[in-house]
C-alpha cells in the first residue's frame, strides 16, 4: 500500500473540521488549493479560541497573570518556529506574511546596502511578492535586476550563474515555485552566491510548509514564510534572518514595542527581533502558528515530503490519461523535482471554466496566472489550472479531480 | 452553474461574433481582469453617433468571451450615448444564464471595456444643448 492511502492520512483528515463538511451541493470537499492557503486542524483553531476566551491580554507590558501568560505563549510560539526551521529564537521576526517579510528586507536591508550599479538576482519563477519589492528597490537605488532563466519545463538553468552573480549584492529565490512546484537547487545556488559576495533571501512560502527546512544547513541569510500556508492562521508569518544581519539593519515599521528608550528628539531601538515588531503584535495568530508548527513536526516533515512526492507521482500518472484528449501538464514531470503542485490545461477549456466545473463536484483548484504573470507571458500561457496537495490529501482526491475533468469534457464536448 | 455552459455560450466562445480588429476605428479601449489575466479590446466605428461596426479581440474564459461576443451583437446600431449607459442587468439578460458572484467579473469585462471606449469618445464631444 502506498503512503498516500495509509491510515495516517485518515487520522490527519479527521483533525480538520472543514473536510467533514459537505459542499452546498452535497459533495465531499476535495481541497486541492493548499498552495493558496492550507486548511486548519482543530488544535490550531482551538488555540485561537483559548487565547481569546482564557487569557486575552497585551504582551510585554502587563504585570497581571493573563498578560504574563499571553507573553509566555507568544514567546513560546517564537521558540517553536525557531526549532521548526533550525534557527535561534532571536532570529525569528514575526510579520504578517511572506510578502511583508520580503518588503521588510527590501526596505531595511536593501535601502542601506544597495547602490547604483549593484545587481539583484531573482529567477523567472518568482511570485509577484518576490519580484515587485525588488523592482521598486532597483528603481529607488539604481540597481540592476537580473533573472536566472528557466527552461520550457520550468527548471532553473544555472549555466550562466557565475556571470549573473558578478556585482550582485542580493539573490532572492523561491524555495518552491507556487505555479509549477519546481524545487530550487538551493544547495548549489547559495554557496555560489556567497562566494560572489551576495546575500541570499529564500522565499519559503511554498517551501517551509512542504519540505524539511534547516536554515543553518542551507546557509540562507533570510528565509521568509507564511503561517496560513502551513496549517496556521492568516495574518502571521516569519522572517528568519541571520542575527548579525538583523542587528545591523535599520528598523522598517516604527513605533511602540520596538524601542529601548524614547526621548522627544531621539530613539534608541530594541534588539532584534523586537526591533522589527512595532505596535501590538498579532498575538493570537502567532500562538496558533506555533501550534501549527508543532502539529507538522509531530507528523514529521520528512513524511510530509514523501507523502506529497507519492501523491504527485500518482496525480501525474492519472492526468497523463487525459493527454490524448488535449490535457497539457506544465512543469517537470519528475515528482523528485517538484513539491505537491501541478499546473495544467485541458483542451480548449479555459482554466477558469474548468475550475468552475470542478467546483460543482466539490473540487477546489486555483485557476489563473498564480501571481506569476511574467512567467505566464514567457511560457505563452494565458492561464492554467493548478492542483496543489498537502498532508490531508489522498489518492481519492486525485480521482475526484479526474472525475471532474471528465465532467468538463462532457460539458465542453471535448 | 451546472447549466452555465449552454450550447449557445460554447458556440459564442468557440465562434465569437465580430471578432478581430478594425483597421480604422473611431473609439477603442482595452482592459484586463488582473485576477485571471483575461484581456479584451473593443473597437467601434461610428456614423453620426451610432455604432456602425464593432470588433473585439482578446483571450479568456468562455464566460468573458461569450459575453463580449453577445455584447457586440447587441450594440450594433445603438447610439453611442446609449452604449455608455448600458447596465450590468442588460448584459446579464442578454447572456441569459445565471452568473455566480465569483464569475461576475468575467461576464462584465466586455461591458467595462466597451463603456470605457464609449465614454472616452463622448468626453471629446461638445455638450448637447
Amino acid at each position: 500500500m502506498s503512503v498516500a492511502a495509509t491510515p495516517k492520512v485518515d487520522a490527519i483528515v479527521a483533525d480538520f473540521p472543514i473536510l467533514a463538511r459537505p459542499t452546498s451541493r452535497g459533495k465531499r470537499l476535495v481541497y486541492l488549493d493548499s498552495a493558496a492557503t492550507s486548511q486548519k486542524p482543530r488544535a490550531v483553531i482551538q488555540a485561537l479560541v483559548d487565547y481569546y476566551e482564557q487569557y486575552n491580554a497585551n504582551i510585554h507590558r502587563g504585570v497581571y497573570e493573563i498578560a504574563a501568560r499571553a507573553t509566555t505563549e507568544y514567546e513560546r510560539a517564537r521558540v517553536k518556529l525557531a526549532r521548526f526551521v533550525g534557527a535561534q529564537t532571536s532570529e525569528i521576526v514575526w510579520v504578517r506574511n511572506t510578502t511583508e517579510a520580503i518588503n521588510l528586507v527590501a526596505y531595511s536591508w536593501g535601502s542601506s546596502n544597495l547602490r547604483a550599479g549593484d545587481a539583484l538576482l531573482l529567477t523567472e519563477l518568482e511570485h509577484h511578492s518576490d519580484l515587485v519589492p525588488w523592482q521598486l528597490l532597483a528603481q529607488r537605488t539604481g540597481a540592476e535586476l537580473r533573472f536566472i532563466p528557466v527552461d520550457d519545463r520550468g527548471v532553473l538553468v544555472l549555466d550562466d550563474l557565475d556571470r549573473l552573480l558578478e556585482g550582485c549584492k542580493l539573490v532572492a529565490i523561491a524555495h518552491v515555485s507556487n505555479t509549477l512546484g519546481t524545487i530550487a537547487p538551493l544547495e548549489t545556488i547559495i554557496p555560489r552566491a556567497h562566494a560572489a559576495g551576495a546575500v541570499v533571501l529564500v522565499d519559503g512560502a511554498q517551501g517551509a510548509p512542504h519540505l524539511p527546512v534547516d536554515v543553518k544547513a542551507l546557509d540562507a541569510d533570510f528565509y521568509t514564510f507564511s503561517g496560513h500556508k502551513m496549517l496556521g492562521p492568516t495574518g502571521i508569518g516569519v522572517l528568519y534572518g541571520k542575527h548579525d544581519l538583523l542587528a545591523a539593519m535599520p528598523p522598517f515599521v516604527t513605533g511602540g514595542d520596538m524601542i529601548r528608550r524614547v526621548e522627544y528628539a531621539h530613539t534608541t531601538f530594541n534588539d532584534p527581533p523586537r526591533k522589527f515588531e512595532a505596535g501590538t503584535s498579532n498575538i493570537a495568530d502567532a500562538i496558533a502558528f506555533g501550534v501549527a508548527a508543532e502539529y507538522l513536526q509531530a507528523i514529521g516533515m520528512e513524511w510530509v515530503r514523501e507523502h506529497e512526492r507519492i501523491l504527485t507521482g500518482y496525480a501525474l500518472g492519472r492526468l497523463a490519461e487525459f493527454e490524448p484528449r488535449g490535457l497539457a501538464i506544465y512543469g517537470p514531470r519528475d515528482p523528485a523535482l517538484v513539491s505537491g503542485v501541478i499546473s495544467f490545461n485541458f483542451a480548449d477549456v479555459h482554466a477558469h471554466d474548468l475550475a468552475s466545473i470542478l467546483d460543482t463536484e466539490g473540487v477546489c483548484v486555483r485557476a489563473g496566472h498564480h501571481c506569476t504573470m511574467p512567467l505566464m507571458d514567457k511560457m505563452g500561457w494565458a492561464a492554467t489550472a493548478r492542483a496543489s496537495f498537502y498532508i490531508y490529501n489522498s489518492e481519492a482526491d486525485v480521482d475526484a479531480l479526474c472525475s471532474g475533468i471528465e465532467k468538463a469534457a462532457r460539458v465542453f464536448g471535448v | 452553474m451546472d447549466d452555465f455552459y449552454r450550447d449557445y455560450i460554447l458556440d459564442h466562445y468557440r465562434n465569437p461574433r465580430n471578432f478581430g480588429t478594425l483597421e480604422r476605428s473611431d473609439a477603442q479601449a482595452e482592459d484586463l481582469n488582473p485576477l485571471c489575466g483575461d484581456e479584451i479590446r473593443m473597437q467601434l466605428k461610428l456614423d453620426d453617433g451610432v455604432v456602425e461596426d464593432v470588433r473585439f479581440s482578446g483571450k479568456g474564459c468562455a464566460i468573458s468571451q461569450a459575453s463580449a461576443s453577445m455584447l457586440t451583437e447587441m450594440v450594433k446600431g445603438m447610439k453611442l450615448a446609449d452604449v455608455a449607459k448600458l447596465s450590468k442587468d442588460a448584459v446579464l439578460e442578454n447572456v441569459g444564464i445565471g452568473i455566480s458572484p465569483t464569475r461576475m467579473k468575467c461576464a462584465m469585462l466586455g461591458l467595462r471595456v466597451l463603456k470605457s471606449a464609449a465614454i472616452g469618445e463622448l468626453a471629446g464631444w461638445p455638450d448637447e444643448e
